[in-house]
């Protein structure tokens, strides 16, 4: 562009001089940006650091706050109502209405009229802006997110729901937000971000038989504590990670938020192309940590993890399966963000076929979307849980919450697959909620009793 | 930052570390949208009392992790009306960002001391907190200016409509699929 003005105005010497000048402090300018960047000894990036430089224009290291662009954003029944209230408070429409998804699986189908209410405003917010609204037909909002394709590598992606960290599965940096956070967001298509520190989970060694991702995420929280890794990203490697599923990935992502993590993330790799191929997405989506980036080292063999299992009412309150086995329970949920998945559900299948669920018990299943709820039909899982004398439920949250059905009494015992284990989480603060993994949950439905899926 | 929010006076409700957001508020009270409605139900679950006896300005006071868990607005709201500011040794990321984004006071401090029905004087602006009760003083950790900017604009709101970005906007297509 210089170029062009310089010999447009080349007659007139006097402003040629000035061009030249100009041009001539461009130039150098250039060189020691070129300098700045090749140069100069810089410390390697984490992915986190990578995905916000990208997002926020400019090279960013930890602890920095930066404005960032979206480029996914997530709202559902519960927290969308005042993330729109926040919208229409700043302007009048989204900032861009291909990049908003919405979808309602809290109290689905609307189990109040105060749901029906929500759900109403929403439709009539999805239509008057012309955004994507899967509404009540496809299932429990992480678990649609990732198998749609909605959530590529490298992205920025907010969702109005703490387990949006579940995403890191295939390779974005996704985060909760609250619902004005989100309302600014959907406004601009920009946020605030720290710039999180990272620690790296490193994790070799094979599962033993019947322990899962579960096990895993729940042993390392139980190092970590609720807290350990409060605004921290979470980098899951190592050679366990690189042999696991994307849905097992989405399990140990989608729980990060428990230790307080802002979000939890896996290189994209084979698997993770494999799986955007799938959904007709392709592209190089190559993202690794710098070897020489700043980060915290956690190592952990996953030969030595047991089936595990967090105890009333923290979800850092672990144990190995066998510390509680025996211990009396109530109801038995399988399902949720983290373990409603179709391999959940044939882990669990596995040790029901021909089982029957105990008397006193009543087990609660429920795939995390229509699609895995039709694999699991077409497969004849769901056949194995009827048989059984489960209850199958459409894909939603269900129990996990404590707001919609499924709600434990006072003094009730719940064993739950699902991520929290609060006071009144699931119901009744006079009520227990034990977390395993979907197969300790399916043993124990057997058994009648918190039971070690390793002895079915 | 106006003073009635500045200079904060009231008893300690003391809770202990990690307060999660399912008992700030139940989940099944998350069909509720306002900070009226909420506040009914502010700590049900694990202080059945607080709801009807908290008085506006009150000061509740937590350890680590304040906070932690869902990323439910509901939870500050739930406070936003009565309580005059969360004390804590720590915050959990999402209900730090979500108190400071609707206007709650949240101030990260040595609580170890403050005892439930302590009466405390919270100066936000001079950084300071005297516990009336004990008789002690106990320094703020200062925000991060950005975050002082969120807060000096009343709230985040505030803060993207006094971007010029927004207001240059051109006016909406009304245009629909």
């Amino acid at each position: 562009m210089g170029f062009t003005a310089f010999t447009v105005v080349a007659s007139d010497p006097l402003l040629c001089n000035e061009i030249f000048f100009i041009l001539l402090c461009r130039v150098m300018t250039a060189t020691c940006t070129l300098f700045l960047v090749k140069g100069q000894p810089r410390m390697g990036q984490t992915i986190a650091e990578k995905i916000f430089s990208n997002s926020a224009g400019r090279v960013v290291t930890a602890g920095e706050f930066v404005e960032a662009a979206i480029d996914v954003a997530m709202i559902h029944d519960i927290t969308g109502p005042l993330a729109v209230k926040t919208l229409y408070e700043i302007t009048d429409r989204v900032w861009d209405r291909t990049k908003v998804i919405m979808l309602f699986d809290h109290q689905v189908p609307a189990d109040s009229i105060d749901a029906a209410v929500n759900h109403i405003e929403l439709r009539k917010f999805a239509k008057r802006e012309g955004i994507l609204n899967y509404d009540v037909q496809e299932g429990v909002c992480h678990q649609v997110m990732v198998e749609k394709g909605h959530v590529l590598p490298r992205e920025l992606v907010i969702g109005a729901d703490s387990h949006t960290c579940t995403y890191g599965a295939v390779g974005a940096f996704a985060t909760g937000v609250g619902s004005t956070d989100m309302g600014a967001a959907l406004a601009s298509g920009k946020l605030w971000f720290k710039v999180p520190d990272t620690i790296a989970f490193d994790i070799d060694g094979k599962l033993g038989r019947r322990v899962y991702a579960k096990d895993m995420i729940l042993t390392i929280i139980g190092d970590v504590g609720v807290n350990g890794a409060t605004y921290k990203a979470c980098e899951f490697g190592g050679e366990t990670v690189a042999h696991m599923d994307i849905p097992s990935r989405m399990t140990l992502c989608n729980m990060t938020i428990e230790m307080g993590g802002k979000t939890g993330i896996v290189a994209p790799d084979k698997a993770t192309a494999a799986f955007l191929e799938e959904r007709s997405v392709d592209g190089d989506f190559t993202l690794n940590s710098d070897e020489d980036a700043t980060k915290v080292l956690r190592r952990y063999n996953a030969s030595e993890m047991v089936p595990t299992v967090a105890k009333p009412h923290q979800v850092d309150n672990v144990v190995p399966v066998t510390d509680v086995e025996g211990y009396h329970i109530d109801q038995v949920f399988i399902g949720s963000c983290t373990n409603g998945r179709y391999e959940d559900l044939k882990a669990a299948a596995e040790l029901l076929e021909g089982e029957t669920v105990a008397r006193g018990v009543r087990m609660i299943v429920i795939p995390a979307s229509r699609t895995e709820y039709q694999r699991a039909l077409k497969t004849g899982l769901i056949d194995i849980f009827t048989e059984s004398g489960a209850l199958v439920e459409a894909p939603c949250c269900g129990p996990c919450m404590g707001g919609s059905f499924g709600i434990l009494g006072p003094g009730e015992v719940g064993l739950s697959t699902s991520n929290r284990n609060f006071v009144g989480r699931q119901g009744s603060p006079m009520a227990a909620v034990y977390l395993c993994s979907p197969a300790t949950a399916a043993a124990s439905a057997v058994d009648g009793v918190i039971a070690d899926p390793r002895t079915h | 930052m106006a003073r009635s929010k500045a200079h904060i006076a009231g008893r300690v409700w003391k809770f202990e570390d990690n307060v999660d957001t399912d008992a700030i508020i139940p989940g099944k009270y998350l069909v509720l949208n306002s900070s009226k409605d909420l506040a009914k139900h502010a700590f049900e679950n694990v202080r059945p009392n607080f709801a009807s006896q908290v008085i506006k300005g009150d000061v509740v006071v937590g350890g680590e992790n304040f906070g932690c868990g869902s990323s439910r607005e509901h939870a500050p709201l739930a406070l936003k009306d009565n309580v005059g500011v969360v004390l804590a040794r720590s915050f959990a990321r999402i209900f730090f960002r979500n108190a400071i984004d609707i206007g709650l006071p949240v101030v990260e401090c040595d609580t170890t001391e403050i005892e439930d029905g302590d009466i405390v004087y919270v100066d936000l602006e001079r950084g300071n907190i005297h516990n009336k009760t004990q008789n002690k003083e106990i320094p703020i950790t200062p925000f991060p200016p950005f975050i002082k900017n969120i807060i000096d604009a009343g709230g985040l709101v505030q803060y993207i409509k006094n971007a010029a970005q927004l207001e240059s906007r051109e006016p909406r297509e009304l245009e629909m699929d």
